[in-house]
């Protein structure tokens, strides 16, 4: 290897062949990503293509992991509830929730019944604005120039106003409590809840009509990325990807968490299994949270929205482990923990409903055009930070 | 089917970009910074330090409990308890900081400060615009920095503001009434005291 | 002439008087000078206006405002694009073919301005009046082809080098729809020239034009038109090879500075002109559409509709997604071609009936029963169609 650079050099330089032989092919290896021009985050995935096909695909993550789990080790119960904010950032009064479930099973808090409603007034909420995001995301990925992302954050803008005014922050709430809520609702906020969801469904009609019988979202969306009923049970799918393959799976008619027994509400189930299902299991969940936040607005009671055994220094829960899970936007939000009797958990772990769902990216891949990768990626709906956390 | 809802798509962004110009839901740019919308009342930015009366220092809250240090997720506060007691706005002495720093830039607004805080002394600032060329001291804020009064506090949380004033009363009521009684108590005490003649001791055989 | 007459040849009247200040000798070539300078003082201030435009009518659709900084409502932000892109560093790659990567702009740039020469702009007003006018339009357009395939391969990149692939692959299927769209128009005519096409439309039946575009045939043909020019153009709905930047960044992937620009300027202009041509052939021109409209003057009309045509183009951008490279090419073969041929049959049809109600009756059912057989054939074929959802009980 010469070590003089001189013009000589310079100009007899050609660039290396490189030989890719892969059982003989020549397959074309791709690293799309971290910088992803679709905004799910830092995430990489290899492909490996034959032409158009996808051969082979590996996603690569951890561009984002932030030791949320360590962190809480060392932090205290109640310090640990601000960093699961952060988690999946769009919906983070459902993490905060799932967080609270998990803690007070470990210490035997019982919720009033006006922090339940609370609690599932501001979920469905969360969801509603992540599925309408969500469908954003998917259709800026398809090309449309970011027109139905607009009118979702358009929605999604009055939604964390709302937040805004109730928790003081507009996506990262910090709001749930072991025991109940952290604050009481202000002057006037379910009247404006309730405006703002008597406008939704005029929202939801106006991106039906744009989107449903949209010939070219039905040529790029259906049987494109199709998941198997059997291949999602096996791989622990949840949430409206689950849902989209036929499986009737919902953790909120499962578990009965909550007051949802007291909410009458349908769940949506597809047949197919491609991202068109997905996709339109999100619009049928919106409306049935619509439906949700009608009945809680009604029935809201008064009284008290904390636990009075519940104590915001100095907690230490008894020895044993729990885990809570509840039905997030995106799957099943779980949280283990292990106690040691002490002020920190002794194990903290986050089940992340993205993550899971993302190991079976390959197999909805293989065979499919690489431009449908992206698309199939979008219909995921994932969040960087509860993928890597 | 075969076209038509392309052209019902069609008809939505027409739709929108008509409305864009006479409604004001079609239409949801603020342009910042010349125009702003109204701060909401709860917002929580950064921390702040109040004070009752017109000397920051002397009629600063804190008593240096140093409670929201411990409980600071990120640990961003950082506090040194004086050595000496100096009278706060009351008049009773009372332990002071001599140090309380804030690092903004590891804060998260988390709020948790203010809630485990028992002397009404750390609340939530709304202010945001809070950027500096300063890389290294900048967002460093230390007590001066930190201390903003009683007033400004109603300004921007009328509400929390009022509820906190209320309890504070309550409290000195009652501390008030406590102190009243227990002067009354002493006072009846000295004064059975001096009214009951004075007696001997009594007389115990001497060991 | 009159005042009206005056103000629609007033840019013929400039271009002879400024003539006429120069010997004899000179006049031919001081003419063509003053048309070229024209058109290319015209058209790329078009551009400019047109990039505007796009922003603030994508912006206005999608609840926001575009560009409002520059310059009263945002009018100068072409200018501040310029100043940008010309004071960026030119980057070309080491092992590029530096010839050809230099060249592949000027080519698509020279190219798309040749194809204003045979554009009727106003009444008399065309830069060269041909006999074969639409034969040399779609000549200069199939060379565009010919810089994208520059650009891919003199870049070494072979994501850009499939970049262009795919776009020519894209732009050669639909050349095939649109010059068979076309070929209506020149049919009914009886001539290539676009000027005997615009004077073929500017007669009135009453107060309604002969425009093309009105006829059962002329409707489909612009249709067909109109969908082949958006894919030559490569915008959205199809603008698969340089909206696909997941995989492949698009061919001029490795331009920077002033050659992006110029790639810019060439794709719009392409526009441009190929929104003119479909204005030529089926709009009727500089054409008025209402006969008592006639006073005001022809070129004017020609801006104007070619205003609303760019304006139609930015709302289907802001509407529609992509289509995939296969559903693309599936879409130009199996439905415009047997589309477009069916036309030309129809078109032969509607000359032979003689005039009448009948051949319009007879035409459009025939066009009509075509588009429901094949659109419903293709889409069953492909199991696509509208589904319901079941809940769970």
């Amino acid at each position: 290897m010469s070590t003089t650079v001189d013009n000589a050099t310079i100009k007899s330089y050609r660039p290396p062949v490189i030989e890719i032989s892969e059982e003989g092919d020549e397959l074309l290896e791709v690293a799309m990503g971290p910088h992803h021009p679709s905004t799910h985050g830092v995430f990489r995935m290899d492909v490996a293509l034959d032409g158009e096909r996808v051969i082979r695909l590996k996603p690569v993550f951890g561009y984002l992991h932030r030791n949320h789990e360590k962190i809480a080790e060392k932090a205290s119960y109640l310090a640990s509830m601000p960093y699961t904010d952060r988690l999946d950032y769009f919906c983070s009064l459902t993490n905060n929730w799932a967080y609270a479930i998990a803690v007070e099973k470990l210490a035997g808090f019982t919720v009033p019944e006006r922090a339940e409603y609370i609690r599932v007034i501001t979920a469905e909420l969360t969801r509603v604005q992540n599925h309408a995001s969500a469908i954003g995301f998917l259709l800026q990925e398809m090309g449309a120039s970011g027109t139905p992302l607009m009118y979702a954050f358009r929605e999604r803008e009055k939604i964390l106003d709302l937040f805004e005014e109730l928790t003081g922050s507009r996506m990262m709430c910090n709001y749930m409590r072991f025991g109940g809520c952290r604050v009481e609702l202000p002057k006037g906020w379910i009247e404006k809840v309730g405006v703002l969801v008597a406008g939704l469904p005029q929202f939801i009609d106006e991106t039906e009509a744009f989107l449903t019988g949209n010939e070219i979202l039905m040529a790029r969306c259906q049987g494109v990325g199709i998941l198997k009923p059997d291949l999602a049970i096996n791989a622990g799918i949840t949430g409206p990807m689950l849902r989209a393959t036929g499986v009737n799976y919902d953790i909120r008619k499962v578990d009965h968490y909550g007051i949802y027994d007291r909410f009458k509400f349908r769940v949506p189930l597809g047949d197919h299994g491609d991202i068109y299902d997905r996709y339109m299991i999100r619009i049928l969940e919106m409306r049935e949270s619509i439906s949700i936040l009608q009945q809680a607005i009604k029935d809201i009671p008064a009284g008290p929205i904390m636990d009075p055994k519940s104590k915001i220094r100095g907690f230490r829960p008894k020895i044993g482990e729990a885990y809570g899970r509840i039905e997030a936007p995106k799957g099943e939000l779980g949280f283990y923990l292990i106690s040691d009797g002490t002020g920190n958990p002794y194990r903290y772990r986050v089940r992340p409903p993205s993550l899971i769902n993302l190991t079976v990216l390959e197999d909805m891949c293989l065979g499919q055009n690489v431009a449908d990768v992206v698309l199939i990626f979008g219909s995921v709906d994932i969040v960087l930070g509860e993928v890597d956390r | 089917m075969l076209g038509e809802a392309i052209l019902k798509g069609l008809a939505v962004t027409a739709k929108n970009f008509a409305g864009s110009f006479v409604s004001e839901e079609r239409m949801t740019t603020v342009q910042y910074p010349e125009e702003r919308i109204a701060p909401i009342e709860n917002t929580r930015d950064f921390p702040v330090l109040i004070y009752d009366g017109a000397d920051p220092m002397a009629g600063l809250r804190c008593v240096a409990c140093q409670i929201c240090e411990k409980e600071c997720p990120p640990k961003c506060i950082y506090i040194t308890k004086s050595a000496d007691k100096k009278p706060d706005y009351v008049g009773k002495p009372q332990f002071y900081p001599t140090r309380f720093d804030i690092d903004i830039s590891v804060c998260m607004s988390c709020q948790i400060c203010v809630e485990v805080c028992p002397f009404e002394a750390i609340k939530m600032d709304t202010e945001f615009e809070l950027s500096t060329t300063d890389r290294f001291g900048g967002l460093l804020f230390d007590r001066e920095q930190l201390a903003k009064s009683n007033e400004y506090y109603h300004s921007i949380h009328p509400t929390e503001a009022a509820e906190v004033d209320a309890r504070l009363a309550e409290e000195k009521a009652k501390t008030e009434a406590k102190a009243k009684a227990a002067a009354e108590a002493a006072a009846a005490k000295a004064a059975t005291a001096a009214a009951t003649p004075k007696e001997a001791p009594a007389k115990e055989p001497l060991p | 002439m009159s005042f009206i007459q005056s103000m629609d040849q007033i840019f013929i009247t400039l271009q002879h008087w400024i003539a006429g200040l120069f010997p004899l000798w000179l006049q031919p070539a001081v003419m063509a000078i003053l048309a070229v300078v024209a058109i290319l003082g015209a058209f790329p201030a078009i551009f400019a206006v047109t990039t505007v435009l796009e922003r603030k009518g994508l912006g206005r659709m999608q609840n926001r405002l575009g560009p409002n900084r520059v310059g009263p409502l945002g009018i100068l932000q072409p200018v501040a694009d310029g100043i940008k892109s010309l004071t960026k560093e030119d980057i070309v790659p080491f092992t590029a073919d530096g010839l050809v990567h230099f060249l592949a702009p000027l080519v698509l740039v020279t190219a798309v301005f040749l194809g204003f020469a045979v554009l009727p702009i106003g009444r008399n007003m065309v830069l060269v009046n041909m006999d074969a006018g639409l034969f040399f339009f779609f000549a200069i357009g199939a060379s565009v082809e010919l810089s994208i395939f520059m650009a891919g391969w003199s870049s070494r990149n072979k994501y850009s080098l499939l970049g262009a692939m795919r776009a020519i692959a894209q732009m050669i299927s639909y050349e095939v729809p649109l010059l068979l769209s076309s070929v209506v128009a020149v049919m009914i005519t009886g001539s290539l020239s676009t000027t005997k096409i615009v004077e073929a439309q500017s007669g009135f039946t009453g107060i309604f034009p002969h425009w093309y575009v009105f006829t059962p045939w002329g409707f489909a043909g612009f249709i067909l038109f109109v969908i082949a020019a958006l894919a030559e153009t490569n915008r959205s709905p199809f603008d698969l090879p340089e909206g696909e930047s997941e995989l492949v960044a698009g061919y001029f992937t490795e331009y920077s500075g002033f050659k992006f620009a110029l790639f810019f300027l060439g794709e719009y202009l392409g526009m441009l002109s190929i929104a003119g041509f479909g204005i030529t052939l089926f709009l009727g021109g500089w054409g008025a559409p209402f006969s008592f409209l006639g006073f005001i003057p022809s070129w004017l009309w020609f801006f104007l509709k070619l205003f609303a045509a760019i304006s139609f183009f930015i709302w289907l951008r802001g509407t529609l997604p992509r289509l995939r490279q296969d559903q693309l090419m599936n879409f130009a073969w199996k439905f415009m071609l047997p589309m477009a041929l069916l036309n030309l049959v129809v078109a032969g049809a509607w000359r032979f009936l003689g005039e009448g109600w009948q051949r319009w009756i007879i035409c459009s059912v025939v066009l009509l029963a075509a588009y429901f057989l094949l659109g419903r054939t293709l889409m069953r074929h492909q199991k696509l169609g509208p589904r319901s959802y079941r809940y769970a009980e």
